[in-house]
């Protein structure tokens, strides 16, 4: 039995998770928190925002994020791979910087255009 | 002269800037004194901004992003660089005057017939709450610490400790500790904690990271920088209980320990403020005292949530754009009071017969409660309107709509309470 709270709506159910009995959720105040519970004991994901170097632009980070959650047990290592990343301005907001980053199927993506500074 | 001029280009001040331009106000100026617009959230690099307003979740970025983008399709004059320095109301219908400064244009004096005050706020540093101890370096307003972080590209520790639960440290120990750092303790006077539940799974749990509510720092230590800092719980009167010490070993101590709305130019100006709020004094539509001028965003009270200050910047806008065009906002106020369990309203005035929607309230609770309801109450003792929430918390800003039916019934002045059920 695992207990966790449910962060989809502010109301924050206490839930209560049987790895046991198919991941039956228990305490949650609608099935969201129901679908929530059962995720994040089996494949618990999170979005992962970060900057990277940039040369050129207006500041020397650009914002960067995954176009969509990526397991959390592998947050580290992806902060490996972003901090390899190299970039020269200009840059554009959605660029893919990254493909499939470490085969997570999601894509690392610029979060900001940057233009050229004179 | 101009017909609106925006002081701030944040996100408070694109959304009245561009608002104004789409309801027809033709010479209208942002003056903004950092080198890009955005605002803050060009350090926000997180995602979770946009939600109700795109239907998306957008990192703060992207947020500012989209609305600079809407005002480069407008005609609307933008100067960086520039700081405002002064303003003036005009008397008597006499146009507005704001004082500014910038390397291109030198001193300025710009005369307006509306303004628009969007500044934000700042953060409280330590000095307003006064830490025992040395003044070694390494202490850090969070805020400080995201930007030197995620916009300059320096690391402002390796070994840290968060005093306070705000937003914006929960999200900084989480991105420290994704950089490399260790974030040994986030450290939280009262008894819950001031930033939301999805921050404290998703930044402190996440990651191991111990919260110690019911704590404070009771002594920091390191001459040239910090050493040591020394965490002791409070009881009930919110004083360290003596006995309970824990040490620490850091670099670092970040303070996230609240918001001030950033005012000088509004209290020079001689607009009447509200000691709650730290910010002016509103009417539905966030006009100000003084005729004319406007105010939106986190200079008229903390904000959360992005989104809301978008909403509420339009209002404004939309106001600013129909005060240049000649129609005032007429007629008896309706003042709104706080009661039990709430902190403020905003706004702190309804003029209800120029009420054409309901009028939003936004208030904050100073309690966490379960099941409750949010109850107007007029003068006469009649309860105008209820309101059922599941769940409210001083750190989540709570919003009412109330139908201009209802409010023009109410005899004066009309108090929000809340009411466990
Ligand atoms: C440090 C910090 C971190 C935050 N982090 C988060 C977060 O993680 N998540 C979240 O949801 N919300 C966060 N917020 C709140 C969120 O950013 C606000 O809801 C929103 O940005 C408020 O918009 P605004 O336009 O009112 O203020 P701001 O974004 O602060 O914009 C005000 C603008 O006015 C300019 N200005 C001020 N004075 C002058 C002057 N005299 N002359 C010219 N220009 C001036 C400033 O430079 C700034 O660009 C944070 C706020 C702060 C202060
Ligand atoms: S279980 Fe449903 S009601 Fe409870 S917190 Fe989760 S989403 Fe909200």
């Amino acid at each position: 039995m695992k207990e966790l709270i449910c962060i989809v709506c502010p109301k924050g159910c206490h839930l209560k998770v049987d790895e046991e009995n198919g991941y039956a959720v228990t305490g949650n105040g609608c099935p969201r928190g129901a679908e929530y519970g059962k995720n994040e004991l089996r494949n618990p994901t999170r979005m992962l925002t970060s900057t990277v170097c940039i040369e050129g632009g207006i500041y020397p980070r650009l914002p960067v994020k995954t176009s969509r959650a990526i397991p959390k047990g592998m947050l580290f290592q992806a902060m490996d791979e972003i901090a390899k990343v190299r970039l020269t301005a200009p840059v554009h907001c959605g660029q893919v910087l990254i493909e499939n980053l470490l085969g997570t199927g999601a894509d690392l993506v610029a979060s900001r255009d940057m233009a050229a500074h004179k | 002269m101009y017909d609106l001029i925006v002081v701030g280009g944040g996100p408070a001040g694109l959304a009245a800037a561009c608002k104004a331009w789409e309801d027809g106000v033709r010479k209208v100026l942002v003056l903004e004194r950092d080198k890009e617009l955005g605002g803050i959230l060009n350090q926000c690099i997180h995602s979770g901004f946009g939600l109700q307003r795109f239907k998306e979740e957008l990192t703060g970025p992207e947020y500012a992003g989209r609305y600079i983008q809407m005002l480069r399709k407008t005609g609307v004059e933008v100067k960086l660089d520039s700081m405002v320095l002064q303003i003036l109301p005009g008397k008597d219908g006499a146009p507005h005057q704001v004082h500014a400064i910038n390397g291109q244009d030198g001193y300025m004096v710009l005369e307006t017939k509306a303004i628009v005050l969007a500044m934000g706020c700042r953060e409280r540093t330590r000095g307003a709450i006064s830490i025992p101890g040395e003044r070694g370096s390494g202490i850090f307003t969070a805020g400080a610490a995201q930007r030197y972080l995620n916009m300059e590209g320096y690391m402002v520790g390796r070994r840290v400790v968060i005093l306070g639960s705000g937003d914006i440290g929960l999200i900084m120990a989480r991105r420290m500790t994704l950089e490399g750092a260790k974030v040994l303790a986030c450290v939280e006077l009262m008894p819950y904690s001031g930033g939301l539940t999805r921050n404290i799974v998703q930044c402190l749990q996440d990651f191991d990271i111990p919260l110690y509510l019911s704590h404070t720092i009771t002594d920091i230590k390191g001459h040239d920088r910090v050493e040591q800092v020394t965490v002791s719980q409070v009881g009930p009167d919110r004083r360290p209980v003596p006995g309970t010490e824990m040490v620490f070993d850091c670099d670092t101590v970040l303070l996230s320990v609240g918001l001030i709305p950033e005012n000088e130019l509004t209290r020079q100006a001689g607009i009447g403020m509200d000691r709650r709020t730290n910010g002016a004094v509103v009417y539905e539509n966030m006009e100000t005292g003084i005729p004319g001028i406007f105010a939106c965003g986190n200079v008229v009270h903390v904000h959360d949530l992005v989104d809301y200050v978008s909403a509420e910047s339009e209002r404004a806008g939309a106001a600013a754009a129909a005060y240049v065009q000649g129609t005032e906002a007429q007629g008896p106020v309706l003042e709104l009071a706080a009661g039990d369990g709430v902190s403020y309203t905003v706004p702190q005035h309804v003029r209800t017969e120029s009420l054409a929607k309901p009028a939003e309230v936004f208030f904050r609770v100073n309690r966490v409660t379960q099941a409750a309801e949010i109850l107007a109450t007029d003068a006469a003792g009649k309860t105008i309107a209820r309101f059922k929430r599941e769940h409210m918390a001083p750190g989540e800003m709570e919003r009412v709509a109330l139908p201009p039916q209802l409010l023009k019934l109410a005899q004066g002045p009309l108090t929000l309470s809340i009411r466990e059920v």
